[in-house]
């Protein structure tokens, strides 16, 4: 029953395909691909195909694709190049600052060094004339206090020798003046 | 019971690949605009989307429509250059139509209801055979009876040369049947195999067994797919490095 039903759908199917193909027998039979009839149509578009695909990309694709490569790859190499010489420039330039740089750091050096001499010359001859009047000072110091000692000792003695004679006339005795002066002369120095 | 349910599949993996007129259902002659037509045309549309419009620009720094047409040339010149030599650039307009007819060709045939000009060996056959006359006339032009040189292994012992000579000039030969049959047998396989999945993908609606079967059928189609997308451009790559190799060998047919 079932297959009876399988064979008469089989024809049927047959049948539809016969009418379909209208007179190329060969695509019944199995696979379309051996169907020779279909060949020269397929053959005959595939080869205005390739055709307009060739010249599609020979007049238009291909010299564009290639202009724009070529183009990009010369771009890149035209920017490498810029991009080392600006390097380049960048190191020149850094080199003459740092040369400008140590240029005015040594002539700092030099002018502070410069300075202290000088500062210091004027500082050894202010110093110089400060000793020089700071002893001439000292100097005069000196003698006058070499003046008051003198006057000092000289007074001492006069006193002592007033006192002396005040003392012995007080306790009675005759002063000798002479014998006064001697007596206190020799222990005011001794 | 389940048996009469199955009948109502229908097992067409073949009728995708079936010539049809474009208009009407009158006989196939050669000038007839077919599905053929329809769908060259629509890869000619799609190489001139990616490769002309793409590029409109001619951008320094490119779009994404200009970067995938930089790269597919890139790709394409590249293989040229390495595999056929610096001196066969200048078939590389030849080659690169070839690779982009065929690649374009075995995507498109991967959107549902398209025609896959490429599972058609007619069409691969005109594609080998391009290539080999091509080729061969190349080989000679260039190096005249040189070219010959190619069959006569001058490396092998004397005694075996006449061997070798037999099997490569056989070899020779069949590299047009091998190279068009490789990309219309592979197009094919996967395509009729993902129609013999889907034919299982309504069972659901007829039977029980529906509920398992049409899930695994769809996890199947979609598995398939996945290959085919591979496929697709591994067998574009395969056609054209081949092309590549065979072009080397006319350029320069010392061993």
């Amino acid at each position: 029953m079932a297959n009876e039903h399988d064979a008469a759908a089989m024809a049927g199917d047959v049948a539809h395909g016969a009418a379909e193909a209208a007179g190329h027998a060969a695509s019944n039979a199995g696979m379309p691909q051996l169907d020779l009839t279909s060949f020269p149509n397929q053959i005959f578009w595939l080869l205005v195909t390739l055709v307009v695909i060739y010249w599609v990309l020979s007049r238009i694709a291909l010299p564009r694709i290639s202009a724009v490569l070529a183009d990009r790859s010369g771009t890149i190499s035209g920017d490498l190049a810029a991009a080392e010489d600006y390097k380049l420039k960048a190191r020149e330039a850094e080199a003459a600052y740092e040369k400008a740089l140590a240029d005015a750091r040594a002539q700092a050096q030099k002018i502070v060094a410069e300075a202290r001499a000088e500062i210091q010359k004027d500082l050894d001859a202010a110093t110089a004339k400060a000793d020089a009047e700071i002893s001439a000072r000292a100097t005069e110091s000196e003698a006058r206090i070499a003046e008051i000692r003198a006057g000092a000792v000289e007074a001492v003695e006069a006193v002592a020798k007033d006192t002396a004679g005040e003392l012995v006339a007080a306790l009675g005795g005759k002063a000798d003046a002479t014998a006064i002066a001697a007596a206190v002369g020799a222990r005011v120095k001794g | 019971m389940t048996e009469e349910h199955s009948e109502g599949l229908a097992f067409h993996p073949m009728d995708q690949f079936m010539v049809k007129p474009l208009f009407g259902d009158g006989p196939i002659h050669w000038y007839t605009p077919t599905n053929v037509t329809l769908w060259m045309a629509i890869g000619v549309l799609a190489i001139v989307l990616m490769l002309v419009v793409g590029t409109r620009g001619r951008a320094i720094v490119p779009s994404r429509a200009q970067s995938i047409a930089e790269l597919t040339y890139g790709f394409i010149h590249k293989m040229v250059e390495d595999v056929a030599g610096k001196d066969a650039l200048k078939f590389f307009p030849y080659i690169f139509t070839l690779f982009l007819f065929i690649v374009v060709s075995n995507f498109l045939g991967l959107l549902p209801k398209a025609f896959t000009p490429t599972s058609h060996i007619a069409v691969t056959a005109v594609l080998a055979m391009l290539v080999f006359v091509t080729v061969t006339v190349v080989g000679f032009v260039k190096n005249g009876t040189h070219f010959l040189g190619l069959f006569w292994v001058s490396s092998a012992p004397l005694a075996l040369r006449p061997v070798l000579a037999v099997i490569e000039v056989i070899s020779y030969f069949v590299r047009p049947v091998s190279h068009s049959i490789r990309l219309a047998g592979n197009m094919m396989a996967g395509h009729a195999v993902i129609k013999v999945f889907a034919a299982f993908a309504p069972l659901v609606l007829m039977s029980a067994v529906g509920v398992v079967v049409t899930p695994l059928s769809i996890l199947a189609i979609t598995a398939m797919y996945g290959l085919e997308i591979i496929v697709a451009l591994v067998q574009a790559y395969v056609f054209t490095i081949l092309t590549c190799v065979y072009l080397k060998d006319a350029l320069h047919p010392s061993h």
